[in-house]
């Protein structure tokens, strides 16, 4: 075993794709000799060389539409945009292109691309550099959309997301930079559209993804033995393992949904819906979602935690479902 | 380059196909809309032949080519299937995209065909990733992305040329300008004289062309093809045209008509005609029988069409993945 942080997680995945497959490149701003804003591709020009690993003009839209364009004709990009906030700037390729064009072309066409791009708050970078979006991606057919919570998946999943033959958002979270966990050697993958069972319980189902996921296990831990909490972390997005979710609110009969992005129309609206369909006579109490503000996000942190669930928030959602 | 009297009536064929094509999807749209259906939106490439058949005509079979939403001329140049395409534009099941597309989604990579788009100025940031893919993969291959005027104010044109320009990636830029984005004339779009003229500031070559003449369009995009193959990267052509008909089916005419009878005098078709019997010594009936065998092709697309099924609906799903 060894310690890994995010970026070294997530380079390390690309690097070990850029190795295995010769279709695999990556670009974006500052990517090539620098290494990237994050460093998620230092040392990768040098070993791979300029055609592989390039710096590009600020143009995001450019970038997007080289990696749809790319993905077309048999390449596998992978394209990283500084801040999820900026796909403002390339939403047609992506969206009315990418995501799009095998429906379009009655599948004579495959988008095989993966976007990586850092999304949440809590840094202090206010309403340009502090999104989540994940919501308005999930909202195009076509896109899969994939928001890690560990180290461990930060580098399986981004393996997974460069091998499926679909155009992926990979969103990795800020506030993980600094998270460093063990993990072992090697190579591994973890699939897309399978949930994991961060904290097993009995009382209540809290469904948490990215950040939230700790904080949802931080939560969970801090009511424990009072209240017996399972943590489902879905990993993915689209695809979304609701046979997983719906496997524990039959058991628990509680469902609590939390995430940061703003809670109107958002990810925990479509998750409840799906439940309350498929499991309604298994429900004890009315489903809640606990999510970010139905703003923008502001710069001072008072005012920035306030529109993001904190482990206070979530332990307090905890304890009124449970008493319901 | 000279172009020898057979590759130019295979030209004239190309362009007589299109016209046939585009005037008998106006008559099948029409008659539905008659009919109190609507078969969604038609833009024509009448008057407008020249350029797609000029810039394909000499293009590579392993050459990309990224169109627009007016963009059956360029599909059939790069020669794509006859019967397809009537069966896409009429939502069958043998279409070019299942019938998933339509007008505005025709794809066929198979012969470097990689769309219509029904975003305008969509198809320009997409044809950096093949332009890029020739690099990455050491390869000749060139892209073509065809736009109007209209398009080029659009942001995506910047970052498309100006991104192609410095990564000198091979692109060639064919603006067919036709003086009018819809209803709204080229003055309102552009300051300058010629879209060209913003190939300087991107630092590439920009040309103008007689878009109604199908031999000045070819020798321009010889230039720039072989420019970009050769690795010097894109050049940006502007094609000056007029389309025949207003903007799509369902706006009314609302050019001035004096301008129209000017250009339909210039009609790329009759003009490439004349100069084929009056410098080319080919004979009328040399240009009626090509004329017979596009009509005799084009009935035969109709009856496919006709004969072939609408899509089933249990299929409406099957192509989101790959």
């Amino acid at each position: 075993m060894r310690r890994l942080k995010t970026i070294q997680a997530l380079r390390e995945a690309i690097d070990e794709e850029m190795a295995r497959d010769s279709a695999v490149c990556l670009f974006g701003e500052d990517i090539g000799a620098y290494g990237g804003v994050w460093g998620l591709s230092v040392g990768l020009q040098k070993k791979y060389g300029e055609r592989r690993v390039f710096d590009t003009p600020l143009s995001e839209s450019a970038i997007i539409g080289t990696a749809v364009g790319a993905a077309m004709v048999g390449m596998r990009p992978v394209a990283e945009l500084e801040y999820i906030d900026f796909i403002t700037e390339c939403m047609d390729p992506l969206m009315n292109e990418g995501a799009k064009l095998r429906f379009m072309s009655g599948g004579q066409v495959k988008v095989p691309m993966t976007v990586v791009a850092p999304c949440g708050a809590g840094t202090s970078e206010a309403a340009h550099h502090s999104k989540s979006l994940e919501a308005w991606m999930l909202h195009e057919p076509g896109m899969k959309v994939v928001m890690p919570s560990t180290i461990h998946d930060m580098k399986g999943l981004l393996k997974s997301a460069i091998r499926d033959d679909n155009p992926v958002a990979f969103l990795w979270h800020k506030a993980m930079f600094d998270l460093n966990e063990e993990v072992p050697e090697g190579e591994w993958t973890t699939p897309l559209g399978v949930a994991a069972k961060r904290r097993p319980g009995t009382d209540v189902t809290v469904v948490a993804y990215s950040l939230m996921a700790s904080r949802a296990v931080e939560a969970a831990d801090r009511v424990a033995p009072r209240i017996g909490v399972e943590v489902i972390d879905p990993r993915t997005l689209n695809p979304f393992d609701l046979p997983a979710v719906l496997d524990s609110v039959r058991k628990t009969g509680r469902l609590l949904v939390v995430h940061e992005s703003p809670r109107r129309c958002g990810v925990g609206a479509d998750i409840v819906r799906q439940v309350v369909e498929c499991e309604f006579r298994s429900l004890k109490t009315a489903p809640r979602v606990l999510a970010g503000a139905d703003l923008p996000i502001p710069f001072s942190k008072p005012l920035e935690n306030a529109c993001v669930p904190q482990v206070d928030d979530i332990v307090r959602a905890i304890e009124v479902i449970a008493a319901k | 380059m000279a172009v020898d009297v057979e590759e130019m009536l295979r030209l004239y064929g190309l362009m007589v196909r299109i016209r046939n094509f585009e005037l008998k999807m106006v008559e099948i749209f029409t008659a539905r809309m008659k009919a109190g259906d609507f078969p969604g939106a038609l833009h024509t490439y009448c008057g407008e032949e020249a350029i797609a058949v000029g810039v394909c005509g000499v293009l590579r079979p392993d050459d990309y080519v990224f169109s627009t939403h007016r963009g059956h001329g360029h599909a059939l140049a790069k020669g794509a299937d006859l019967n397809k395409m009537v069966a896409e534009l009429n939502g069958r099941a043998s279409g070019l995209s299942r019938g998933f597309g339509g007008s505005m989604h025709l794809y066929d990579p198979s012969i470097g065909f990689m769309g219509t788009t029904g975003v305008v100025g969509g198809n320009l940031p997409l044809c950096l990733g093949t332009a890029y893919a020739s690099v990455a993969l050491g390869g000749t291959f060139v892209t073509v992305a065809f736009f109007g005027e209209g398009a080029a104010s659009q942001g995506s044109f910047h970052e498309s040329v100006n991104m192609a320009a410095v990564m000198r990636w091979p692109v060639v830029y064919v603006c067919e300008n036709n003086l009018y984005a819809a209803t709204t004339h080229v003055a309102v779009n552009c300051p300058l004289e010629n879209i060209a003229d913003r190939a300087k500031g991107y630092g590439i070559p920009g040309a103008v062309v007689d878009g109604n003449d199908v031999l000045a369009v070819r020798e321009a995009a010889v230039e720039a093809i072989e420019r970009a193959r050769s690795g010097c990267g894109p050049t940006l052509i502007e094609c000056k045209t007029y389309r025949h008909h207003p903007h799509c089916m369902v706006i009314p005419e609302h050019r001035p008509p004096k301008e129209c009878r000017e250009w339909h005098a210039k009609d790329p078709i009759e003009s490439f005609a004349a100069s084929l019997m009056r410098i080319h010594a080919t004979t009328r009936d040399t240009l009626d029988a090509i004329e017979a065998r596009e009509v005799g092709l084009l009935e035969a697309a109709v009856k496919f069409m006709r004969e072939s099924p609408l899509p089933d609906p249990a299929t409406v799903g099957d192509y989101l993945w790959a």
